[in-house]
């Protein structure tokens, strides 16, 4: 998985990917220590993040190993929303 | 996904067999803040029927294979979705058929 920050929506009417309650947000992949890297991806929020939450995306085919995401066109999910990082036993993220 | 604009069209008559059909755009990746392009261009598969100049949400990889008009097609990248306004930190930065 890789480490990105929530910084956007994506809002989309007309589509092909067909999941009701689709959130796309828009998500900067980040360090450790959630400074942004300015890369951007669209991932499937799957658990509700918020904005500015340091969260846990999920590329390629395993984004389609979820019940929502299941023979869908995806190819981004978010995984998890990221509470505590350590470093070395050094905290380097707390939400 | 990644954003990408519609910049053109591909015509291929020499082609894969299953790749017959289905209607190739060329894409160019975006930066979501400035829309400016990246130089990063794909020739993708069209799912939804974007036209040029559209913003759009490229899927990569097997992904691009998971829609109906796209099931058997060998490609990897495909528009999934026309994308209506993009939002980041409380701001708009693309509404479509709004010039900001």
């Amino acid at each position: 998985m890789i480490l990105g920050k929530v910084v956007g929506t994506i809002v989309s009417t007309n589509q092909n990917i067909n999941i009701k309650g689709a959130k796309l947000l828009l998500v900067d992949t980040c360090n450790t220590k959630g400074e942004q890297n300015g890369d951007f991806l669209i991932a499937l929020d799957l658990v509700g993040a918020g904005y500015d939450e340091v969260v846990m995306i999920s590329q390629s085919t395993s984004a389609r190993e979820t019940p929502m995401t299941k023979n869908k066109p995806i190819d981004a999910v978010i995984v998890g929303i990221i509470d505590v990082m350590d470093e070395f036993e050094k905290v380097v993220y707390k939400k | 996904m990644v954003l990408a604009k519609v910049v053109g069209t591909i015509v291929s008559t020499q082609k894969e067999q299953n790749m017959e059909g289905i209607k190739l755009l060329l894409l160019e990746k975006i930066d979501p803040v400035t829309l400016n392009g990246k130089n990063d261009f794909v020739v993708s598969t069209d799912a939804v029927g974007a036209g040029l100049d559209e913003i759009v949400c490229l899927a990569a990889g097997s992904g691009a294979r998971q829609t109906t008009l796209t099931k058997g097609v060998p490609t990897d990248a495909s528009v999934i979705a026309i994308v209506d306004s993009i939002e980041k930190d409380g701001k708009f930065t693309f509404q479509k058929n709004k010039n900001l």
